[in-house]
């Protein structure tokens, strides 16, 4: 009956519940960078730039005994409808602080003390599970900064449309859903050979096998983002970088 | 503050030889400019947005509209806004933080050229007198720092500001629904006018720098001119950096700038305009 599966039988832009958006990557955008790449999902367009290791100051941040992850990430001011101004805000700082978590997971910097690897993201174009792409670009540009990486990390937003599981909520499923029970967007990122979960969000209403069920989903997705992050690294040789 | 890539002395020296010779390393002339490259709808939630490469130099611009009260001793006009952001992921040299000079400089530099050349017809942007008005806001992001940043902000401000269109103002309840419509930002396409930007290296004037020559150059000049029937006219210059200019540099830089705006202005037209 349609009463269990709740009110959200059809995706406002046709795709299957659990159909990831169109995906493409890029690497060597950034010239002057030692890494760099875009990762775009649907009309969502993130970019990634790396800087480092160099040395660290103030020297008192410094750790001796590795070199430390440093995230900036920031929404450009005509990212979105609204403008933003330009600029750090609260939301911008404390996404920048998860995914600095997320990545640092993943690479190991015990060769490089005293020095920090920045990593800029930059939204240019949003629509939804723009943190989530900025991880994917992220990681494809620390790769290809030549930071030793223990593995890769993808990420991906997962979440519940009402009663319906999503995959790649988008910005109308994430923020402009406010039927029945609403949305409740998950941002997770999985790590590529460990299968370990590195970046975790949630805000909505969800039981607790709804939400296991959706962690499994976002497994899923991110081997497909995964491969795409790969197939761009790949590409570096035979392209102009 | 590390804003300024520090080169060293037998590069310096290099570079002075070269230009010595009429020569560059990237094999250009010193007046010649390196290639424009344009391409639009950087964003799609931008009233109009492009990604302006000059070689290597890559700079994203995008226009938003918002709703502003006007100010007192303008009630009928509306209002426009330039900002720029140096962020670290543009140069090595960039810092985080709070806009530094250069960005301030910049920011306020492409602000003048196209506040006092008239561009913006500002009249045209008031919805009532005295109450709401649109204002404009032109944010310059920088993506790649090779040098000459200047050149390519204003270039990216004036395409994308000419290819703006207004969004769809809801008047019932007072706010902007994000829908473009066909109405183009009022602009005066007469008075159109971009910035090109000369620096004195050695001897030697040098157009549109790349980031080394940049970073040993004694002065830059930056002119704005726009079209006087077909002649150049000068709407806006700004000298930076502590070097002096003589009187030969000053007749060399003016004659490089009109024969540089009789070369662009119409390609920079085009692009502007359609």
């Amino acid at each position: 009956m349609a009463g269990d599966k709740g009110i959200y039988t059809k995706r406002d832009d046709g795709r299957k519940f659990d159909e990831i958006r169109e995906m493409s990557a890029e690497v060597g955008i950034v010239d002057s960078a030692d890494g760099s790449a875009s990762f775009n999902t649907g009309h969502t367009k993130a970019i990634a730039v790396v800087r480092g290791p160099r040395t660290l100051h103030p020297q008192h941040m410094q750790n001796p005994r590795k070199g430390i992850l440093r995230v900036s990430y920031g929404m450009m001011p005509f990212s979105v409808t609204d403008r933003i101004r330009p600029g750090p805000n609260r939301r911008s700082e404390e996404i920048s602080k998860v995914t600095e978590w997320a990545l640092n997971s993943v690479v190991d910097l015990s060769e490089y003390p005293n020095t920090v690897v920045d990593v800029f993201i930059q939204i240019p174009q949003a629509d939804a599970g723009t943190r989530v792409a900025g991880i994917n670009a992220a990681a494809i540009a620390l790769a290809h900064a030549g930071i030793p990486m223990k593995e890769m990390v993808s990420a991906i937003g997962v979440g519940k449309i009402d009663k319906t599981l999503v995959v790649d909520l988008d910005k109308y499923e994430d923020s402009d859903f406010h039927d029945a029970e609403g949305s409740t967007d998950i941002p997770v990122a999985i790590t590529s050979r460990t299968k370990n979960i590195s970046l975790l969000q949630l805000d909505g209403k969800i039981s607790v096998p709804e939400f296991k069920e959706c962690v499994k989903n976002a497994k899923v997705a991110c081997e497909e983002i995964l491969k795409v992050q790969m197939q761009a690294l790949k590409n570096i040789d035979g392209g102009n970088n | 503050m590390a804003s300024e890539k520090v080169i060293p002395t037998l590069q310096k020296n290099r570079i002075l030889e070269y230009l010595s010779e009429g020569k560059r390393f990237d094999s250009r002339t010193p007046e010649q400019y390196r290639d424009l490259k344009v391409e639009m709808g950087v964003s799609k939630n931008a009233e109009s947005s492009v990604k302006i490469s000059l070689g290597k130099t890559q700079v994203l611009v995008g226009v938003k509209l918002g709703l502003a009260t006007p100010y007192p001793d303008s009630p009928a006009e509306g209002t426009f806004m330039v900002s720029a952001e140096m962020h670290p992921m543009a140069s090595p040299n960039y810092e985080m933080g709070r806009p530094g000079i250069n960005a301030i400089e910049l920011s306020r530099v492409t602000d003048r050229g196209i506040r006092e050349s008239g561009l913006i017809d500002v009249k045209k942007l008031c919805i009532r007198e005295g109450e709401k008005v649109w204002q404009v806001f032109v944010d310059i992001v920088a993506l790649n720092d090779d040098g000459n940043m200047f050149d390519a902000a204003s270039i990216g401000a004036l395409i994308a500001l000419g290819n703006a269109k207004l969004p769809k103002y809801n008047e019932a309840e007072d706010k902007i629904e994000f829908e473009l419509t066909d109405t183009p930002l009022p602009l005066d396409k007469d008075v159109l006018s971009f910035s090109m930007t000369f620096h004195k290296i050695g001897d030697k004037i040098v157009a549109d720098v790349g980031l080394e020559e940049e970073a040993i150059s004694d002065f830059r000049l930056t002119i704005a001119m726009g079209d006087n029937g077909g002649e150049p006219r000068i709407t806006a210059m700004q000298k930076g950096k502590a070097g002096v200019i003589t009187d030969s540099d000053m007749e060399t830089i003016l004659n490089l700038a009109s024969d540089t705006w009789k070369e662009k202005f119409p390609q920079i037209k085009k692009y502007a305009f359609g």
